[in-house]
């Protein structure tokens, strides 16, 4: 394993600029994600929470370039490693795909194909992408499942994905994830459908993987104790919109957006018994048709007639810190 | 808003109409329950091994009570739960409802059961019909009863829709298909009230929902409870969810249970390994208190086959000679007390031969810390 | 819209929404196929083909089995016989309206019994599972392993001719395969988590099979018997033809297509008609079954 420029180079990898994904067809269109901002340098992990149906996995597919084309409609800028992902052509598309950017999923059964061995497809993957010959290819895929600490990988090697525990599916799944020693490593909910035990074995794993490889991260989780685990940064995203962005310090411990702050005290951890919870009242917005003011109005404690007008701009309060909320905490 | 949820205390408690054994006798009774699955295999489709999915176990659980049940996926929680329902044969063992023994002669019929006792599934798209409106799925049960209308069934179904927080005007005519995760398990939770039940087994009820939706859920739990005067079997993996919901905790390793007690004595100090390894894997919303080392190595193991003596040995840090060889007991849980907390483990034994179990000494010293006499 | 909003657990943002009818899940199915016009013109056709062979004696100009030596095979459009005669000067036209006595029996009835029979077999082996299932179905197994054709023949032939022989066969060749697929979409529903909330709140084995079991197995069942209409029109026909159903001087669309056959040199039209009239009612089976099939889906 070549290891890769080291997490401290500040130099950006992924700059997104008023990303607009629509999904249009003949009766409506669904707007998923209404403009985001962000950049993310080599190295750094950075953590999306949000609702479910808040558009997560539609801004990582968008990264990838995996939407049907003629569905959607994608406004605004992506830039990955230096390429234009909106400009690049099909092939080059593909070379992106694994070799710079790839992507692990919420439920590896469906993304592992249950007629191959875990070794194969590994090394089907490096050979895509690599000119080697098939048993460099599985050679390479030893190595893979050595890295992610697969227990007794020679044997797992020639394992079906349906004889492996979620546990190292979810590690098999890394391993294709990392064939090409990727720069950036797109995690839609890893670790979502495993056990507490579990999850917390993938999440140090891949902390530890992160920063073997100074790869940049983007996970997605609904899950603010993983945020607490992994994340540099943290943006929450709400119908659409990042409505709060910074370290995962500010924005953990310090929230500045209502919605955040509804999240932190919704979350069960160390509540006190007998008290109900903070719970958000209500439901996410209706993507088909977005109210015109800010996405949390018909939710949020404290909103005034103004945020049911005027959409909230971003607002940096400092250090990076961004916020999209006219009243911030 | 924010008052505390009024939880009524057993003593204190007004007697349900359909009580029969008064305070002290334990809603639910489960003794050595077991239920063994053979796998079959090859061409004569011959037994060829055997999922101890629960193997012996013993609990009760008090009127008015809040039971939660922890353990990994696999660990046999919800095949607990299918067996305490009757909606799977137990290979042996006794469940006791208020003190009559469930489908045996001069017991309890099944018919009495089913209305007592109720259960809200884990998998909210597969427990509701798709092709029934929300109102029907609700209004099903009571429809069965002898002498209910089927109008009479539709208006219990309204009210309880209500109660759930989804207005029956509004969500009654849609399909499972046209709702939310939350709004799906609200419809569940409904259904599983709508025989006026005293106790519900609640089977990984907020696992699948967002963080925000859980919360809504459990505090609409909570006020049901009070409302109603319930009695719940709280089964899930998450154990802050537990931990805030539950009176008493039961952790379950491999089909057995190996530590029980009441929640904050279980959280502020377990005794058993496994117990101490599932808390530390609780995340922390701290990320400046991050974990460099998973607490608990290696994948829960198979239920085929199950490890011989203590079946948490090959993955227990502390595992001696004697954990292998020997079963530790856990103790009579049936016998035991509201507040007393008990542990298969052999490091909370003395005299058991592990070199890490207390000696006298450590016992009359601990006594004399805590007046109050603790069963081990 | 009064208690709901300032209750925190039960916060609606479309409360607004006009009061939705609750409707029984057959009368949704109707609702929408109410507006499925391609189906409704399918089903019409098929109601009108049904019912001019049920009058063909008012509705034929002739005697279908009358024969006429000076009139053999002559064209659609012929001022005496509008579609034409076959091959001993029959008048197609009610040969036609008389065969679909006949070929609408044999593609219906054996359908329809072959339905709710393998339907039944099937929703008990798929709900019941272990044993029972093993027994029922291997013994579909047994008559599933031989090729349709073969085992019509086979039955037919040990039972002897005559139409309810041929009618027993057909509805056993068609048993098995509708079976099948009644089994698999019943143990599917068996291990949903609904039908165990159904057991749980005390419904009989029974209510649950009526009310769980059959409104989700009815729609695959109907879509797969609906394509054995046309297949069962031929296989009858392919009995009458070795003697085994109706005798020849009988119309039959079946039998006239295969006589017909030596002439399609001279009267090529005259000819497709009795195959345009399967076709036709075979389409139409399928598109009013796949018609059912959207309208029974809720999510349409
Ligand atoms: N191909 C598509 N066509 C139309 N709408 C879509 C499509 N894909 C996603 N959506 C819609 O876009 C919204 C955002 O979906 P997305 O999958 O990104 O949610 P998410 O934040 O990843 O949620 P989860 O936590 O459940 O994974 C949803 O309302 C979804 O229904
Ligand atoms: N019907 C069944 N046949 C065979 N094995 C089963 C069956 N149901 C459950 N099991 C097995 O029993 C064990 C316990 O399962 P379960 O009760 O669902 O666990 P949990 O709910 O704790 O995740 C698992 O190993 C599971 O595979
Ligand atoms: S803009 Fe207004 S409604 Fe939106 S989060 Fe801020 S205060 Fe609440
Ligand atoms: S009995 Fe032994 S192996 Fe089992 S938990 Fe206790 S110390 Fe560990
Ligand atoms: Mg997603
Ligand atoms: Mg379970």
């Amino acid at each position: 394993m070549n290891v890769m420029a080291p997490a401290a180079a500040a130099d950006t990898l992924v700059r997104v600029q008023d990303l607009k994904v629509t999904f249009v067809s003949r009766e409506e269109s669904v707007s998923a994600v209404n403009g985001i901002n962000f950049e993310l340098k080599r190295g750094e992990v950075m953590c999306v929470i949000g609702e479910s149906g808040s558009g997560k996995s539609v801004m990582m597919r968008s990264l990838m370039r995996l939407h049907p084309p003629k569905r959607t409609r994608i406004e605004g800028a992506m830039e990955v490693d230096g390429y234009d992902i909106q400009g690049v052509s099909e092939k080059q598309m593909r070379q992106l795909r694994g070799a710079t950017v790839s992507m692990i999923f919420q439920e590896p059964m469906t993304a592992l194909d249950p007629l191959y061995t875990v070794g194969e497809q590994i090394a089907e993957t490096v050979r895509i992408h690599e000119n080697i010959p098939q048993e460099a290819a599985m050679k390479r895929a030893l190595e893979l499942l050595e890295l992610v600490r697969v227990p007794s990988p020679e044997r797992r090697l020639k394992a079906y994905p349906h004889e492996l525990s979620g546990g190292l599916r979810q590690r098999a799944m890394i391993a294709v994830a990392l064939s090409c020693n990727p720069s950036l490593l797109l995690a839609d909910e890893p670790t979502t459908a495993l056990d507490a035990s579990v999850q917390i074995q993938v999440l140090v794993l891949l902390r530890r993987l992160q920063k073997e490889l100074g790869m940049s991260v983007i996970f997605v989780t609904h899950d603010l104790g993983v945020a607490a685990q992994i994340a540099d940064k943290v943006a929450v995203m709400y119908a659409g919109r990042l409505v709060e962005y910074g370290s995962v310090q500010d924005v953990l411990l310090n929230p500045k957006h209502h919605y955040t702050k509804g999240m932190l005290a919704s979350t069960v951890a160390e509540q006190e018994k007998g008290r109900p919870l903070g719970a958000i009242p209500g439901t996410p917005p209706d993507l088909r048709a977005l109210p015109p003011g800010c996405s949390f109005a018909p939710r949020c404690r404290a909103a005034k007639a103004q945020c049911r007008t005027e959409l909230p701009p971003e607002t940096d309060t400092g250090g990076g810190h961004r916020v999209r909320c006219l009243f911030p905490l | 808003m924010e008052q505390p949820v009024k939880k009524p205390e057993p003593h204190d408690r007004d007697l349900h109409p359909r009580d029969r054994g008064g305070p002290a006798q334990p809603m639910l009774i489960a003794r050595d329950i077991k239920k063994h699955f053979p796998i079959h295999a090859g061409l004569m489709n011959r037994q060829v091994a055997e999922v101890k999915a629960v193997d012996g176990v013993s609990f009760s659980v008090m009127k008015g009570e809040t039971l939660g049940v922890v353990g990994e996926s696999g660990c046999g929680k919800s095949t607990l739960a299918r067996l305490l329902m009757h909606l799977m044969d137990r290979d042996s063992g006794e469940i006791i409802l208020d003190g009559l023994a469930v489908g045996e002669y001069q017991g309890m019929p099944l018919g009495d059961l089913r209305r007592s006792m109720q259960m809200v599934f884990q998998d909210s798209y597969s427990s509701l019909n798709p092709r029934f409106t929300v109102e029907d799925s609700v209004a099903y049960g009571p429809s069965k009863q002898p002498g209910v209308s089927k109008k009479k069934a539709r208006e219990i179904a309204r009210d309880l829709l209500e109660k759930v927080g989804l207005r029956a005007k509004l969500f009654g005519a849609r399909y499972p298909h046209e709702l939310s995760g939350g709004q799906k398990q609200r419809v569940n939770i409904a259904r599983a009230l709508a025989l006026d039940p005293r106790i519900v087994i609640l089977d990984e009820a907020v696992s699948a929902l967002d963080k925000s939706v859980e919360a809504q859920v459990l505090n609409l739990l909570n006020e049901l409870k009070a409302q109603l005067d319930l009695t719940y079997v709280f089964i899930s993996h998450d154990l802050h969810v537990v931990h805030y919901i539950s009176d008493r905790v039961l952790v379950m390793y491999l089909g057995q249970v190996v530590e029980i007690g009441p929640v904050d004595k279980i959280y502020a100090s377990p005794q058993h390994p496994y117990t101490k390894a599932l808390l530390e894997c609780q995340l922390s919303m701290d990320p400046n208190e991050r974990v460099d080392q998973a607490p608990l190595a290696g994948d829960p193991p198979n239920p085929v086959n199950p490890p011989s003596g203590c079946r948490f040995h090959p993955r227990c840090p502390f595992a001696e000679d004697i954990c292998s060889s020997k079963m530790p007991a856990l103790g009579d849980t049936l016998r035991a007390g509201r507040d007393d907390h008990l542990t298969a483990c052999f490091m909370a034994q003395p005299g058991s031969g592990h070199s890490k179990a207390p000696t006298q000494a450590d016992l009359l010293k601990r006594a004399a810390a805590h007046p109050a006499p603790m069963e081990v | 819209m009064t208690d709901a909003t300032s209750d925190p657990i039960s916060f609606d943002q479309d409360a607004d929404l006009p009061q939705a009818v609750v409707r029984g899940y057959w009368a949704s199915v109707w609702n929408r196929l109410k507006y499925d016009y391609v189906t409704l013109f399918c089903l019409a056709l098929i109601i009108l083909i049904v019912l001019s062979a049920v009058f063909a004696p008012w509705l034929a100009p002739y005697d279908p089995e009358k024969s006429s030596m000076a009139y053999r095979l002559k064209p659609v459009g012929h001022d005496k016989y509008i579609l034409g005669s076959d091959e001993q000067g029959r008048d197609i036209l009610s040969r036609i309206l008389y065969g679909g006595r006949v070929s609408l029996a044999m593609g219906i009835l054996p359908v329809a019994l072959g339905t709710i029979i393998g339907g039944i077999f099937g929703i008990i082996a798929g709900y019941y599972g272990g044993k029972v299932n093993m027994i029922i179905m291997r013994t579909m197994d047994v008559f599933f392993a031989f090729p349709s054709v073969l085992l019509a023949v086979a039955i037919s032939g040990s039972l002897g001719g005559g139409i309810q022989n041929q009618l027993a066969s057909l509805t056993i060749v068609f048993i098995p395969p509708l079976c099948r697929v009644a089994e698999t979409a019943a143990s599917q529903v068996r291990n949903m988590d609904f039908v165990d909330a159904a057991r749980a709140s005390g419904a009989s084995t029974f209510s649950i099979l009526k009310d769980h079991v059959l409104i989700t197995v009815i729609s695959p069942v109907l879509v797969y018997a609906s394509t054995l209409v046309s297949a069962s029109i031929l296989l009858a026909s392919g009995l009458s033809f070795l003697g085994l159903g109706v005798s020849p001087p009988t119309p039959d669309w079946g039998l006239m297509l295969s006589t017909l056959r030596q002439s399609i040199w001279v009267q090529p039209l005259v000819c497709a008609i009795p195959g345009i009239a399967i076709l036709i009612t075979s389409i139409a089976f399928n598109i009013v079954s796949d018609g059912l099939r959207v309208a029974m889906d809720v999510k349409s």
